[in-house]
């Protein structure tokens, strides 16, 4: 990993090889990031620099990334973020809601604290500047092509704002804003995340229409109001993302019309495709253990379940705490249906379902 | 004698050894449920103290041998550091990081998956000699190749051989060149020897090796005395000097494990449907801890607790004095000993076992406890205690750290 993070880079990465006979078997970054914390691209980090409450129950975390980040994630993409809670790195993932910048120093991800979500409050309200967190690349294809389409429809439900602001402000800021058309729902006009910045931003564009809909007092979305909110959704561009109801409807709603072909989803929890492996027996060879898993099981929860120290972090296919080799046999991974069986393949076992029989070095 | 039963010899009712491992379990339950942020502290405080005095040792070598005049001192100074430095990381650090007792902090650079340590053996094979058949198979004749490492006959039941008599020679040699002995433990030489070995997997393992100790001398005879420039024989010999206390100071550590009178050895026979109660008790006979202050346990990796180590593999060495105190108060409750002493006292046990057995049987006493009056050995089989391979063995169990092949390799296989 080190390796392909640093090929941009090839001197440094000579000086680094160099410097690690001195420090062998450690790395020289080993050394480094006792300096400063930020030194290291062993693993990438992050720095709190600022965190900017938002509304009541959402903040914005403005976070310093150290050595092997390249700020050339697509706006809408998400970043995994692991933070130390009782002494333990716990992962998540949440939308970048900067807009990519090469020249960058700093990311934000914007988070609301849900109500029985232990990570999400304490990185609301407990997280101090100064902070040092675990980050993980940026990913997802829920992004905002450039150049954008020229009619573009945005649905948000809730927090699901922040990978459209990050589309938004990238569009702001390259000066391409095509003719949008943003529908925010919301409890209540308080709890709108960037309500203030999105007002700013559509009064300066008038090629940008915002719809608020404050849903305690007006009631949810009603899809079938869609032709009078926006007559011509059908032939625009579609990103919608919020609660998963909501986007199910949307779904629904758009393939009745035929024309799921424009809709882009993003779900804030990791949905594994109906696509799963054939499953099979797993084993983990070095601990000796054996168990049948069917196609929808990940080889993680299979490992766990037969009682092996499996390593794992944010369960999602993020942040490759849970890669082990697979020594023989073929898995799949459950969110793309590929296929991997090189022997000795290093797979995410969070993500993977056995295709037949496989074994594992762990 | 060794004990072919752990029940037997303690007298406990099956009944008894299950309750008492009940309690154990009690015990390990109570820790892995209020593991920390003050736990994650602990560990990540030591590997910056390791590293800063590491840094300092290096440092201190380079530059305080450019001057006449602080050559001597600076040769002192950088060298203390630096046996410090390698201490602190093999004995707190890799071999407790190894065991998987920081595994729940979920850090991937404080993981037992791929951490590797400041000596010659690679930290793969560590896991598979020392988490696996040591730890498992703990004190048993044949299995447990950490009974006198292959070299140096270590219980009254190994057979006796001219060869023997030289045992005062191996084990100094031992003590000095403790790493490079440990970096060739798990290829296991008998086997080579015989022809038994896989051949493909020996040539993993010296590849390995070679590879590993290869680096590790680099590091320290070649690169640190040529960046010392013209004096560079006073490096080169300051980090001698830091490996050699190193291994002095883990050999003894290690040999007061196992070896003091009152750790008993185990035949095969108790291996035989072994519970894991009964496995819990084989630990606590099999291991002697040592007496000391905050700094010298530290120092020694915690193995001054090495029956609640033996106990607990995977749980955090900061840990083991709380436990260490619940475990002496389960000993009394079942009247089952508990090894300890100055580490002064252990070692001098130690080292008169190792000259005894040097010679034949017959010609010294033994120091063993008095075996219990009620047990049978008259019937006692007479066994071999070569070497097993895996397949002759037990399969693993999960306490004992994990072990997986290192990372680097499973990008290159």
């Amino acid at each position: 990993m080190f390796t392909e993070r640093m090929a941009g880079t090839i001197p440094w990465e000579r000086v680094r090889r160099a410097g690690s006979k001195l420090t062998t078997p450690l790395h020289p970054d080993d050394y480094l990031s006792l300096l400063n914390p930020l030194w290291s691209s062993r693993e990438l980090r992050g720095r709190i620099e600022k965190v900017i409450p938002e509304t009541e129950d959402a903040a914005t975390l403005v976070i310093r990334p150290g050595w092997g980040w390249h700020y050339d994630h697509s706006p809408g993409q998400y970043v995994g973020i692991g933070v130390q809670v009782e002494g333990r790195f716990q992962w998540r993932s949440y939308s970048v809601s900067s807009p990519p910048r090469r020249s960058g120093r700093t990311i934000s991800i914007t988070v609301r604290a849900m109500p029985e979500g232990l990570l999400s409050a304490h990185l609301v309200k407990g997280l101090e500047p100064g902070t040092i967190v675990r980050l993980a690349k940026p990913e997802g294809d829920f992004v905002m092509p450039d150049p954008p389409p020229a009619q573009v429809l945005f649905l948000v439900g809730g927090s699901g704002i922040t990978p459209v602001m990050a589309m938004l402000r990238t569009l702001d800021r390259r000066g391409t804003m095509p003719d949008v058309v943003l529908h925010y729902s919301s409890p209540t006009a308080d709890r709108m995340i960037f309500r203030d910045e999105l007002k700013a931003l559509s009064d300066k564009h008038e090629q940008l229409t915002l719809h608020e809909l404050h849903t305690d007092v007006d009631g949810m979305l009603d899809l079938a109001e869609m032709d009078r909110i926006c007559p011509d959704w059908k032939q625009r561009s579609t990103w919608a993302c919020g609660p998963g109801p909501m986007l199910d409807a949307v779904t629904e709603h758009w393939e009745q019309a035929g024309v799921e072909d424009n809709l882009h989803l993003e779900r804030f929890s990791l949905e594994l495709g109906g696509e799963g492996g054939e499953g099979g027996t797993i084993t983990f060879r070095n601990s000796n253990k054996t168990i049948d898993a069917d196609g929808a099981t990940t080889v993680l929860e299979a490992g766990e379940q037969a009682g092996v120290g499996m390593p794992y972090g944010c369960r999602m296919g993020i942040c490759h705490t849970c890669t082990l080799t697979l020594v023989s046999g073929t898995i799949r991974d459950l969110r793309s249906g590929d296929e991997f069986g090189q022997p000795n393949e290093p797979v995410q076992t969070c993500v993977t379902a056995a295709v037949g029989d496989c074994t594992f070095d762990i | 004698m060794a004990i072919a039963d752990v029940k037997e010899y303690t007298h406990l009712s099956e009944e008894e050894v299950e309750q008492l491992g009940r309690e154990l379990d009690a015990i390990r339950a109570d820790i892995e449920e209020s593991r920390n942020a003050k736990d994650a502290a602990y560990i990540n405080r030591m590997i910056k103290i390791q590293r800063g005095l590491a840094a300092a040792g290096r440092v201190t070598l380079i530059a305080g041998t450019q001057s006449a005049k602080a050559r001597k001192p600076a040769a002192v100074l950088g060298s203390s550091l630096l046996g410090v430095a390698k201490i602190l990381e093999n004995m707190e650090i890799g071999h407790n990081v190894m065991h998987g007792q920081w595994d729940w902090m979920n850090d991937p650079e404080i993981h037992s998956s791929n951490w590797e340590w400041d000596t010659a053996q690679p930290a793969e094979q560590w896991k598979h000699s020392h988490n696996y058949v040591h730890h498992q198979f703990t004190n048993v004749l044949g299995h447990d190749n950490d009974i006198g490492y292959g070299v140096l006959r270590m219980a009254r039941e190994q057979k006796w051989h001219p060869y023997y008599l030289g045992q005062p020679v191996y084990n100094a040699l031992l003590a000095s060149l403790f790493q490079w002995g440990v970096s060739l433990h798990d290829l296991d030489l008998e086997r080579i020897r015989k022809g038994e070995k896989d051949p493909k997997e020996m040539k993993r393992q010296l590849r390995q090796i070679v590879k590993k100790g290869r680096n590790q001398i680099l590091k320290d005879y070649i690169v640190y005395p040529a960046l010392s420039g013209k004096h560079w024989k006073t490096t080169l010999k300051a980090n001698a000097t830091a490996n050699l206390a190193r291994n002095l100071w883990s050999y003894m550590i290690i040999f007061c494990g196992h070896f003091p009178d009152g750790a008993l050895h185990f035949t095969e026979e108790e291996l035989e449907d072994e519970t894991r109660a009964e496995w819990y008790l084989r630990q606590m006979l099999g291991s002697a801890n040592f007496e000391g202050g905050r700094t010298l346990h530290i120092l020694s990796g915690s193995l001054g607790y090495q029956i609640e180590h033996h106990l607990f593999p995977d749980l955090p060495s900061n840990r083991y004095p709380e436990i260490s105190v619940k475990v002496r108060a389960l000993c009394d409750k079942y009247d089952i000993p508990y090894t300890t002493g100055p580490l002064y006292k252990q070692y001098g046990q130690t080292f008169r076992t190792i000259m005894k057995l040097s010679l034949p049987n017959h010609m010294t006493a033994t120091d063993d406890p008095a075996p219990p009056e009620r047990r049978d050995t008259a019937d006692e089989r007479p066994r071999d205690h070569k070497r097993r391979s895996d397949e002759e063995r037990q399969p693993r169990r999960r306490e004992l750290g994990a072990y997986s092949r290192s990372p680097r390799e499973r990008e290159h296989d």
